[in-house]
C-alpha cells in the first residue's frame, strides 16, 4: 500500500492540489481566494503534464551531430520535449485567464467596495 | 489561393480583433465597419470551402506547412464548413442588427467590445475546424476569455455573473487539458485523426478513460449540460443585450460541437460505453437537462432569463443526439446546433430590440406589443414557432430526426421525452406570444429593474417617463432598419433551414456522421 502510493507519488501530490484549488473556487467566499484556487488548479495540470513525461536517466533532447542525424538515436535518452511545450502554451493561457480575472476583480471592488461574495449579493439587494 | 481559405476563416477575425481596438481608438466609426468586414470575409471563406469540400471531399490545411503528427493540421470535412458556415453568418447578422445598441452598451470604447466580439469569433471557429486536441483548448480558451470579457460589461449584476463565468468555464477548460494529458500519454500523439487510428488498434485502459470522463466534464461544464448549467442563466439575463444575442446563438452551441467532435474522430464507440458509460450518463443527463430547462424557463418573468433557460434545455437536446451515438442522432444532434443557432439568435435579436425601443423585458408587460412592432415580433413569433417544433420550420427537423433515431434503437423514452420538451416550449413561448397578440396593452407597466436604475452601463432607455399619460407600449414604434432586417432574414433562415433540411442531411451532416 504504501510502496503503491510512494511509486507514484507525484499523482497523488496532483491530485490533492487539483481538489485544494477546486474547494478554492467553489467553497470560498472571497474572490481572490477563488482566483488562487484557481491557479492552484492550473498548476496542478501542469504538473501533470510535466511529470507524466518524466524518464528516468534520460537527458535534453538536443542531439549534438551537427553534420547529419547521430548514428545511434535511441528514443529511450532524451526526454519527451512536447509536453514541456504545452505547458509553456497552456501557462500562457492561465496568465491570460488569472489577469483577466484580477482585472475583473478591481472593477468589481470599484463598484462594490468589497470583494466577498456574500456583501456584494446583499449590496446588490439594496 | 484556395488553398488558404481556412486561414481566412480564422486568421481573419484573430488578425483584426488586435487592429480593431487601435483603430477604434481614433476613429470611433472605423470599428463597425472593419468588424462587419472582417466576419464577411471569414463568412465568405467558410462558404467557399464548404463549396470545394462538396466538390471535392475532405481536406486537410497544415499550419505554417508542417504536416502532423509534427504540425497542426485543420480538417475541413462537410460538417466543420457547414457550422463554421452557420456560426459566422449568425455572427454577422447579429453585429450588424446590435449596432446601435452595441454603441450605447460598450460606452466610449466601441474598438475594445468590436475586438472582443472579433476575438469570440476567432475562437469560435478555430474550434470547429481545428483537427488537434492541444488547438482546441487554446481556441475553446480564447472565445471563452473573450466571452467573459463582454458578459462582464453588462453593469453591476453583469460583474458577479461575468466573475462566476470565468471561474466555471476555466474549470471547463482545465478539465479538458486533464483528459487530453490522458489521451496523450496512452496513445503519444495530439492529432485527432491520429489518435482515433491508435485508439482503436489498442485495448481500452482505464487511463483512457478516466480522459474521457475528464473531456466530456470539461465540455459539458463549457455548453452548460444540467448539473453545469449554474453559471448560465445569470451570465445571459445580466450580460448586455447586444452580447447575449451574440453569444447565446454560438458560444454554448460550438462547445456541443466539440463534444460531438470527440465522439466522432477522436472515441471509438467501444471506450465510451461498458466500464465508465459516457455515452449513457450523456443520453441520461440530456434526457433531465430537457424537461429541467423547459420546466424553469416556463417559471420566468424575465424574458431573456426565460430564453437562457430554454437555451438549457435545447443544449440537452442536442446532449440527448450525442448520448444515443448512431450517426442518425448525431446528424441530428448537429441540425439541432445549426437549427438551434438561427432560431436563438432571433428570439434574442428581437428581444434586445423591445428592450432597446420600448424597454420592457417582463413577459407580462409585452401585451399589445404585436401591432407595434410587426416585423419584430412576427420574427420573434417565427422563432418561437420553430423552437416548438411546428413544420416546415427548422426546430420540426431535427426533433422528427431525433425521434426517429430513438425509434430505430428503441428508446421509447427519448421519444416521449422530445414530444414532452415540445410541449413545454409552447407553454412558454406561446404564453408570450398570447401577451404580445392577444392581449390589450397595460396602462402602467411595472418593471422590476431594481439594479438597472441609474446604472449608464446597462444603456436601457428608462420604461415609463413620468409626464405621459399614454401606455408606454402604445407609444412604441418599429426598429430601425437596419434592426430588423437582419432579424427577418434570421427569422426567414429558420424557415429555409427546415425547407431544405433534406438537402443538409444528405449532402452535409450524414456523409460527415459516417
Amino acid at each position: 500500500m504504501i510502496d503503491e502510493i510512494a511509486a507514484r507519488f507525484p499523482y497523488w501530490a496532483i491530485a490533492v492540489l487539483l481538489v485544494v484549488g477546486l474547494y478554492g473556487m467553489i467553497g470560498k467566499r472571497s474572490l481572490v481566494k477563488q482566483v488562487i484556487g484557481l491557479s492552484i488548479f492550473q498548476s496542478a495540470i501542469i504538473l501533470f503534464f510535466i511529470s507524466g513525461s518524466l524518464l528516468e536517466g534520460a537527458t535534453l533532447p538536443i542531439l549534438y551531430s551537427v553534420h547529419g542525424v547521430a548514428e545511434h538515436v535511441d528514443p529511450d535518452d532524451y526526454v519527451n520535449p512536447l509536453p514541456h511545450v504545452l505547458m509553456l502554451t497552456a501557462i500562457v493561457v492561465g496568465v491570460a485567464i488569472t489577469g483577466v480575472a484580477l482585472s475583473f476583480l478591481v472593477s468589481i471592488y470599484r463598484e462594490f467596495g468589497t470583494l466577498d461574495e456574500r456583501e456584494m449579493l446583499d449590496e446588490m439587494r439594496k | 489561393m484556395e488553398q488558404q481559405f481556412p486561414a481566412f476563416i480564422v486568421g481573419a477575425p484573430l488578425l483584426f480583433s488586435v487592429i480593431v481596438p487601435i483603430l477604434g481608438r481614433k476613429w470611433r466609426q472605423s470599428a463597425f465597419v472593419i468588424t462587419v468586414a472582417t466576419v464577411a470575409v471569414s463568412t465568405v471563406a467558410s462558404a467557399l470551402s464548404l463549396e470545394r469540400v462538396l466538390r471535392e471531399g475532405t481536406f486537410r490545411y497544415y499550419l505554417g506547412g508542417w504536416e502532423p503528427p509534427v504540425g497542426i493540421d485543420w480538417v475541413i470535412d462537410e460538417v466543420s464548413a457547414f457550422v463554421s458556415l452557420v456560426v459566422t453568418s449568425v455572427s454577422l447578422l447579429v453585429v450588424i442588427s446590435t449596432r446601435r445598441w452595441a454603441e450605447r452598451e460598450a460606452g466610449d470604447r466601441p474598438g475594445v467590445f468590436y475586438g472582443l466580439v472579433l476575438l469570440l469569433l476567432a475562437g469560435l471557429t478555430g474550434i470547429v475546424i481545428t483537427g488537434d486536441l492541444f488547438n482546441l483548448f487554446v481556441f475553446l480558451e480564447i472565445a471563452s476569455l473573450a466571452a467573459y470579457a463582454l458578459v462582464f460589461i453588462g453593469g453591476r449584476r453583469a460583474m458577479l455573473a461575468g466573475f462566476r463565468y470565468l471561474i466555471i468555464g476555466s474549470i471547463g477548460g482545465a478539465f479538458y487539458l486533464l483528459g487530453v494529458g490522458f489521451i496523450y500519454f496512452a496513445t503519444g500523439t495530439l492529432n485527432m485523426i491520429e489518435a482515433r487510428q491508435l485508439l482503436e488498434e489498442a485495448e481500452s485502459t482505464r487511463a483512457v478513460q478516466v480522459g474521457a470522463v475528464f473531456i466530456f466534464t470539461g465540455l459539458g461544464l463549457k455548453m452548460a449540460l444540467v448539473p453545469m448549467h449554474l453559471w448560465l442563466p445569470d451570465a445571459y439575463e445580466h450580460a448586455p443585450s447586444s452580447v447575449n444575442s451574440l453569444i447565446a446563438p454560438v458560444m454554448t452551441k460550438v462547445a456541443a460541437y466539440a463534444m460531438l467532435r470527440m465522439f466522432l474522430s477522436v472515441f471509438p464507440p467501444g471506450y465510451l460505453s461498458g466500464a465508465v458509460p459516457v455515452a449513457d450518463a450523456l443520453l441520461v443527463l440530456g434526457l433531465i437537462g430537457i424537461v429541467f430547462g423547459s420546466v424553469a424557463a416556463a417559471g420566468q418573468t424575465d424574458i431573456r432569463r426565460m430564453l437562457a433557460y430554454s437555451s438549457i434545455s435545447q443544449l440537452a437536446f442536442i446532449a440527448v443526439g450525442i448520448g444515443l451515438g448512431t450517426p442518425l442522432a448525431l446528424a441530428a444532434a448537429l441540425l439541432h446546433v445549426v437549427n438551434h443557432a438561427a432560431m436563438k439568435a432571433t428570439l434574442f435579436l428581437a428581444t434586445a430590440s423591445v428592450r432597446f425601443r420600448v424597454g420592457l423585458q417582463r413577459t407580462h408587460n409585452l401585451a399589445g406589443l404585436g401591432p407595434r412592432m410587426p416585423l419584430t415580433m412576427g420574427a420573434f413569433a417565427v422563432g418561437s414557432v420553430a423552437m416548438v417544433g411546428i413544420p416546415p420550420t427548422a426546430g420540426f427537423f431535427s426533433k422528427w430526426y431525433m425521434v426517429q433515431a430513438g425509434l430505430d434503437e428503441g428508446q421509447w423514452i427519448v421519444v416521449a421525452v422530445v414530444l414532452l420538451s415540445s410541449l413545454l416550449t409552447a407553454v412558454y413561448l406561446f404564453k408570450v406570444l398570447e401577451q404580445v397578440y392577444l392581449r390589450p396593452a397595460k396602462p402602467e407597466p411595472s418593471e422590476h429593474h431594481g439594479d438597472e436604475h441609474g446604472s449608464p452601463a446597462d444603456g436601457a432607455p428608462q420604461p415609463v417617463e413620468q409626464q405621459s399619460v399614454r401606455p408606454v407600449v402604445e407609444r412604441a414604434r418599429e426598429a430601425p432598419f437596419d434592426v430588423w432586417l437582419p432579424l427577418v432574414l434570421l427569422a426567414a433562415a429558420t424557415v429555409v433551414l427546415g425547407v431544405i433540411n433534406v438537402v443538409i442531411m444528405e449532402h452535409v451532416l450524414l456523409p460527415g456522421v459516417s
